[in-house]
């Protein structure tokens, strides 16, 4: 395999101070090579063009600047660990430096869409490999013997004679050395690194307790904040009467900003207990909606003639007209919270000409942005740490919570960092929308699938559906529409955005059809892949074979069609790039369905970090059950009705079943694992569901559908 | 406001706060001791929980008048390098992926071996139900736990 660097875009520069060798790239260039460059940090940091480096000390210290937000999906450790491989380094001396956020350098310095990996992977090999190559190069020279009697061993280059220096002790003579155009790669059954196991880099820091979060950040003098919003959506703020607050103790000042009342002060609790002596009234700006609200307005979009046309083949109107047999369903789910474990926070300090931020947000180019917008101080006076994220799921994707701590603070003209409760978090946010799907399939006389049809309509979701997924290209005759309603509540991604429904409820239906043709759900899917490999209707944008190839392992694995004691449930799902199978077994425990396992075959190409993978993959299926299960937030008048964990239950430990996970061993370029794994899950487990107890659950959460409200037989 | 002289990780340190103020924010907000984290407020997640007198207890619910003598040992304070057989076992099975709630799953973790230093799963999954792990970490919690049994 070999990597090539552009002469048009190759910087000759060789490094002025004695600090060895320091290799510049661009991590997030878009274009297919990569930038790369020897010169010193500090030239490094004065270019526009290189963002991360590689540095190789004297003293054999490795440091890589990684760029992307720590949200728990192990980038810290992974991105690193490919440089490592190609270098050949010794991982024990490989440390790694969170960067600060920087768009004069950085282009994707976000984190989301399962993107990261796919997008660096080859060219964080390069940057490994080049720095190698240079190394070799100025070994050979110092020893005077040829390039090729020279080879690389855990941070040292060693001559066929058996001598060998160690990198550390080659890195200045190696920055003087011309960064080679073209580099050979490591061949993957050479990997030492890459799909083997790595500790996160972090776990030191992480079980004793050090401050790595936004909520532990602290700077000398800077003053705490909780902010009162809106109870409701659709609400405004119409009168406060802060006056028994502002005599508390430890009450700075009571500000009022746009919805926002803000009290500020000296520490946490003086303001969580101020906050419950503030008088607040207001008024109603738009119409207050419900729960039951959104059930009718879902209703009434579903009866309309007219929808938002997404994909058609064929004639569907037509085969549903001649159909023999039709089967129609219709899924829905509630709203989510993204309930991360650390709630929201940010930490600003906005100046006369520049302004300070520090915390978590999964998408600091965004909120620098609003934040300029706001306070009028240009981007590159603004600067913004990133602290590791005590979770994400879409929620740190917005910039709300970054931009009323810098609104604040240019009121206060203070450093401030604005911290949010547990239900400020549950109440004041972004969720996931709510969405109704229909089903429609046409049968004929043979049973075969001549017609599909679906409609989602959301409460602000955009577009509900995934026109290109399966089973788009295998079904003749085909019509996907939505439509929407837009609401005053407001909504965000959130984990696998919108798939994280309607894997569900695509996956159930299928093996609704499956039942009604008398087909067995694998044998079905299988049919529907072949005829979408041999007679496609309209484009194919999945892999066929990619997928047949997971379905295939998680029948084998978890041993589909020949379990007597469990039943078992069956789905699969393409999404940010990979495929994932999942069989759930289900049985009846005092009349209840129970879940006790979960397997899942999973192909996302190469697994750079066997571990992380691992925590990916279970995770996701364990936050896809558990959501499943039990997540629901309702509404009454704008108001959410679930504001802690004691209304709203999210998945402990004795309620999460045993997680298999294979993986397919093909070697392709790494494809997305943040979230493929949650949107197939929920749909093996209702159809487990349906096979163990005959009824079907349509609409999340599982709890509050029959199955699961049957008296215990005790 | 009053002043508290706390017993906190073998050290006495004194604060001035309101009596209510929960030992939570007395840790992170007066003593810089900011492992121990708030997740909820009302002892229904379990990411505060530290020690007191050898028992786990959540410390946002604990109002700082009610510690008195009593010894309370937070996760900077469980081991000395960070070695106790627990955070040993947290690292060796990479349980982390957020972090944010491993804190108060270490020290529920902690103070359940020592009153059942050989607990079988079902016994670890009801020791640490009171913990919420958003990423979903559960299966390694438990392998950690008992792991870290065979350690001590």
């Amino acid at each position: 395999m070999k990597s090539t660097t552009s002469r048009r875009s190759f910087l000759k520069k060789a490094a002025t101070i004695g600090g060895g060798l320091v290799l510049g790239f661009d991590w997030f260039s878009t274009e297919a090579q990569t930038v790369l460059s020897s010169l010193s940090k500090a030239e490094l940091l004065e270019s526009t063009s290189l963002n991360a480096y590689l540095s190789i000390a004297p003293d054999n210290t490795i440091t890589i600047l990684s760029p992307n937000p720590e949200v728990g999906q192990n980038i810290k450790t992974s991105f690193p660990t490919i440089i490592a491989e190609e270098l050949d380094a010794d991982w024990t001396k490989v440390r790694v430096v969170q960067a600060p956020f920087d768009n004069s350098r950085f282009e994707r310095q976000v984190t989301g869409g399962s993107g990261a990996t796919p997008h660096s992977y080859k060219k964080l090999r390069k940057v490994g490999a080049t720095a190698r190559q240079m190394l070799i190069e100025a070994a050979s020279k110092q020893w005077n013997v040829p390039v090729t009697e020279c080879n690389t061993e855990s941070g040292f280059v060693v001559h066929t004679s058996g001598k060998k220096l160690s990198y550390g002790e080659l890195s200045i003579e190696a920055s003087k050395i011309a960064v080679p155009q073209e580099v050979k790669l490591k061949d993957r059954k050479d990997f030492k690194l890459i799909g083997k196991r790595v500790k996160n880099v972090e776990n030191k820091n992480i079980v004793t307790g050090k401050p790595l979060y936004g909520m532990d950040f602290y700077r000398e003098g800077m003053l705490y904040a909780v902010i009162q919003r809106p109870e409701g959506f659709g609400m405004k703020l119409k009168s406060v009467d802060a006056a028994a607050v502002k005599s508390m103790p430890g009450i700075v000042d009571v500000v009022t900003f746009k919805n926002n009342v803000a009290i500020v002060g000296k520490s946490t609790w003086q303001l969580l207990k101020a906050r419950k002596a503030l008088k607040v009234i207001y008024e109603n700006a738009q119409g207050l909606e419900s729960t039951e609200d959104h059930n009718k307005i879902f209703s009434e979009l579903m009866a309309k003639p007219e929808a938002t046309v997404r994909r058609k083949n064929g004639d569907p109107e037509a085969a549903f007209k001649n159909a023999a047999k039709v089967i129609k369903s219709e899924y829905q789910c509630p709203f989510l919270p993204h309930n991360p474990m650390e709630p929201m926070n940010f930490f600003a300090h906005v100046k006369e000409d520049s302004v300070e931020l520090v915390g978590p947000t999964q998408n600091p180019g965004s909120a620098r942005s609003s934040v300029s917008k706001l306070v009028g101080i240009p981007e590159s006076k603004i600067s913004l740490e990133i602290t590791r994220i005590g979770g994400g799921f879409g929620r740190r994707l917005m910039d709300d919570f970054v931009v009323e701590a810098a609104e604040l603070s240019s009121i206060l003209k203070a450093p401030v960092k604005v911290i949010w409760s547990r239900e400020d978090d549950m109440t004041g946010g972004y969720y996931r929308p709510a969405v109704r799907y229909r089903f429609e399939a046409a049968l004929d006389t043979a049973n075969n699938l001549i017609g599909y049809r679906l409609r989602g309509v959301g409460i602000n979701a955009g577009n509900p559906t995934r026109e290109n997924n399966f089973p788009s290209g295998a079904v003749e005759n085909l019509l996907i529409e939505s439509t929407e309603h837009r609401s005053p509540i407001s909504t965000a991604p959130w984990r696998a955005p919108i798939t994280n429904f309607l894997a569900f409820a695509e996956q159930s239906f299928l093996d609704e059809v499956a039942s009604a043709t008398g087909k067995d759900p694998v044998e079905f899917r299988l049919g529907l892949l072949n005829k979408a490999k041999t007679a496609p209707a309209g484009p194919v944008r999945y892999d066929i074979d990619r997928m047949i190839g997971v379905i295939k392992l998680a029948a084998e694995k978890s041993g589909w069609g020949t379990k007597k004691e469990v039943s078992q449930g069956f789905s699969v799902y393409f999404s940010h790039a990979s495929y994932v199978a999942i069989v759930a077994e289900a049985s009846l425990k005092n009349n209840k369905p129970q879940v006790s396992k979960i397997y899942a075959a999973v192909d996302c190409g190469e697994v750079v970090s066997p571990m992380g993978a691992r925590q990916q993959v279970i995770g996701g299926i364990v936050d896809g059950f558990g959501h499943a299960m039990f997540g629901k937030l309702s509404f009454k008048n704008g108001v959410p009705e679930q504001n802690n964990y004691h209304k709203y239950r999210l998945i402990r430990m004795r309620e999460v079943p045993e997680v298999e996970a294979h993986f397919v061993d093909n070697g392709l370029d790494p494809t997305g694992l943040g979230e493929p794994s949650l949107p197939p899950t929920s749909g093996a487990v209702a159809n487990a569901i349906y096979k163990a107890t005959g009824t079907r659950v349509r609409n999340q959460p599982f709890m509050d559908e029959a199955p699961f409200k049957i008296k215990a037989s005790v | 406001m009053a002043i508290y002289k706390l017993q906190i990780n073998g050290q006495t340190k004194q604060v001035n706060v309101d009596p209510d103020t929960p030992l939570l924010w007395v840790l992170r907000d007066h003593l810089g001791l900011v492992g121990t984290k708030y997740g909820c407020g009302i002892s229904a997640c379990g990411a505060c929980t530290v020690h007191m007198n050898g028992q786990a207890i959540r410390s946002c619910s604990i109002p700082v008048a009610a510690v008195g003598p009593a010894k309370v040992i937070t996760i900077e304070g469980l081991s000395e390098k960070g070695d106790h057989p627990v955070q040993i076992a947290w690292d060796e099975v990479d349980v982390a992926q957020c972090g944010y709630c491993q804190a108060g799953q270490i020290m529920t973790a902690a103070a359940f071996l020592k009153t059942n230093p050989k607990p079988t799963d079902d016994q670890i999954a009801i020791a640490m139900n009171g913990n919420i792990c958003r990423c979903g970490a559960y299966h390694r919690i438990r392998e950690a736990v008992k792991l870290a049994s065979t350690k001590a």
